[in-house]
């Protein structure tokens, strides 16, 4: 009945929407933002340890659906090494790849399963949230902020 | 069936007048699903702003040119409309509004800072749209106003005791609750809130957005001192809504915006006020959605709110059956006097992959928190997929529901 839909819940996604590896609050952490979509309701909250400026580890806390929990997800294994300035580079990229649907940015080979949100307005910023937030939480080293994608 | 057995609710009949309804989405039959949040319109709604456009249309309360007299005349008619709809004693207890979203903010400002004194207390119910809620919560924040919150059961009722307790001190001024609320399909028991408040000296108001779809309302009879519809939810246009208010209270209240068409004469210091209900009504009102309110209105009224109300409970009865074999949906809200907006989670998957996957299906329903966080919040979750109802949802809509909810749980085993 839904073949259709494999294209957005790739088994992939399904796999980490279910059971996200990085899905838990870091002990120690450097870094730290919330993501919220107020209008869907959907919440992320990401946990940064650097280590000589690069991301060694990303932890978070959501609620939110099969899209957003699995971006978060494979979001926490692309970004482990980069410096933050590539992953606002990646961040950019993958903005674009959920709204057009491709990318030839080698940095987004993890992420591709995502790019078929942009089939469906409406959960584009579902793929989206947990990026704003680890960029919030990456921009003022260690901030409060929140960030919506909405 | 006997001789004297009205004729049958002609759901064919009733889903022509609504052309929308037979459009398709990707090539499905459209499933609509989500008319409590807005609803979809008759024909006759569309027909009447387009004859206004056409034939009879200028700015209304002002104009001394035949167009001008003529528009005010089908503008104005709306109100007695409004007024018979709700069964209020004077028409000039309506006040039309853009929404019931302005008609919470109306009280709020003017009933609120305007009659209501620092220290009194307004009361609202764990379940309230955001619409009764935040107009509240600004009125406390600039006035001094106590705001209360009655709690509601497990199943979702409103619970008595607890509001009762909450009046006990006598500081409460006003209750605002929901007559049904748009998460669990609850009714309230607006004439026992409106005996309990009165006994202990408490004005009621009464959010109507979904219960004047579904339900008769006598605002006399309930004794109500402030109701509040939308036109939207009532198969009528978007902008158009509006307060019943008793007459000795819109007397006592300070105009809300003030403009034009409010006021009694204007100098450059000072301004006098029009009469109730023209006080609150600022600016050129919504004209062509009055009409068409109008228009849908009388498209409730011809069908007959116990024709309406018998189809949908038995939607609702047949729609609670059949959600409940499902194995891994759980029904959110178990209240005894309900109506068509079921609000539900799926053990598997988050509502709003539920939302997605029934939409490739055609299937339209409501996914997220419906504007009343709190309430999500008080329930334990962060969100429920909700299916509601209009008068023209068949059992054959809410089979094809259940059949697909059964496969979305298969698709994220």
């Amino acid at each position: 009945m839904f073949e259709d839909l494999r294209d957005l819940y790739q088994e992939v996604i399904l796999d980490h929407g279910r059971k996200p590896r990085h899905g838990r609050k870091l002990e120690i952490f450097d870094a730290t933002a919330k993501g919220d979509n107020p209008m869907c309701g959907d919440r992320v909250t990401v946990f940064v340890r650097s280590n000589q400026g690069k991301v060694t580890e990303i932890g978070f806390e959501a609620r939110g659906c099969a899209i957003s929990i699995a971006s978060a997800d494979l979001m926490a294994e692309a970004a482990f090494g980069h410096t933050p300035d590539e992953i606002t580079e990646m961040a950019k990229s993958f903005a674009a790849m959920a709204h057009t649907g491709h990318s030839d940015d080698p940095a987004l080979e993890t992420l591709r399963p995502l790019a078929g949100v942009h089939e469906y307005p409406s959960r584009v910023k579902c793929a989206t949230l947990p990026w704003a937030a680890l960029q919030a939480a990456l921009a003022d080293n260690g901030n409060q902020g929140v960030a919506t994608s909405e | 069936m006997n001789a004297m057995t009205k004729p049958a609710f002609d759901i064919a009949r009733i889903r022509a007048d609504f052309p929308i309804l037979s459009e398709k989405i990707r090539g499905k039959d459209f499933v609509f699903l989500d008319s409590g949040a807005s609803a979809q319109k008759p024909l006759v709604v569309m027909e009447a702003m387009l004859h206004a456009m056409q034939h009879q249309y200028a700015n209304v309360h002002r104009g001394l040119h035949w167009m001008s007299e003529r528009t005010t005349e089908a503008y104005e008619a709306v109100r007695d409309d409004l007024a018979r709809l709700l069964n209020a004693a004077d028409r000039h207890e309506i006040v039309i509004t853009h929404s019931s979203t302005e008609a919470f903010n109306l009280v709020a400002h003017s009933f609120g800072r305007g009659v209501l004194k620092p220290g009194q207390a307004v009361v609202v119910s764990e379940m309230e749209h955001h619409a009764n809620l935040v107009p509240w919560q600004m009125l406390k924040d600039a006035h001094g106003i106590e705001l209360r919150i009655a709690p509601i059961t497990d199943a979702g009722e409103l619970d008595m005791a607890g509001l009762e307790a909450l009046l006990q001190d006598r500081k409460v001024g006003l209750v605002s609750i929901t007559h049904m609320s748009n998460v669990l399909g609850t009714y309230t028991p607006a004439e026992r809130i409106v005996q309990l408040a009165h006994a202990y000296g408490a004005k009621v108001m009464l959010d109507g957005s979904q219960a004047v779809v579904h339900r008769r309302i006598d605002v006399q009879a309930l004794d109500v001192d402030f109701y509040a519809i939308t036109g939207h939810k009532l198969y009528g246009p978007t902008g158009i809504g509006a307060l019943y208010a008793k007459r000795e209270l819109l007397e006592q209240m300070p105009p809300f915006m003030g403009g034009g068409d409010m006021i009694g004469s204007v100098t450059y210091q000072h301004s006098t006020w029009a009469a109730v209900p023209h006080k609150f009504e600022a600016g050129t009102p919504a004209i062509l959605e009055g009409i068409g309110l109008a228009a849908a209105i009388k498209y409730v009224e011809a069908i007959g709110y116990p024709a309406i109300a018998s189809h949908e409970q038995a939607l609702t009865e047949h729609a609670l059956a059949r959600l409940s074999t499902i194995e891994g949906i759980t029904i959110i809200g178990r209240a005894q006097d309900r109506g068509g907006v079921i609000s539900f989670t799926l053990d598997r998957a988050h509502a709003h992959d539920v939302a997605t996957l029934l939409d490739r299906q055609g299937i339209a329903v409501r996914a997220g928190h419906h504007c009343a966080e709190p309430l999500m919040h008080r329930l334990g979750l962060d969100s429920t997929a909700r299916a509601s109802f209009g008068l023209y949802t068949t059992m054959g809509e809410i089979d094809a529901l259940a059949d697909t909810l059964i496969r979305v749980r298969e698709f994220f085993q």
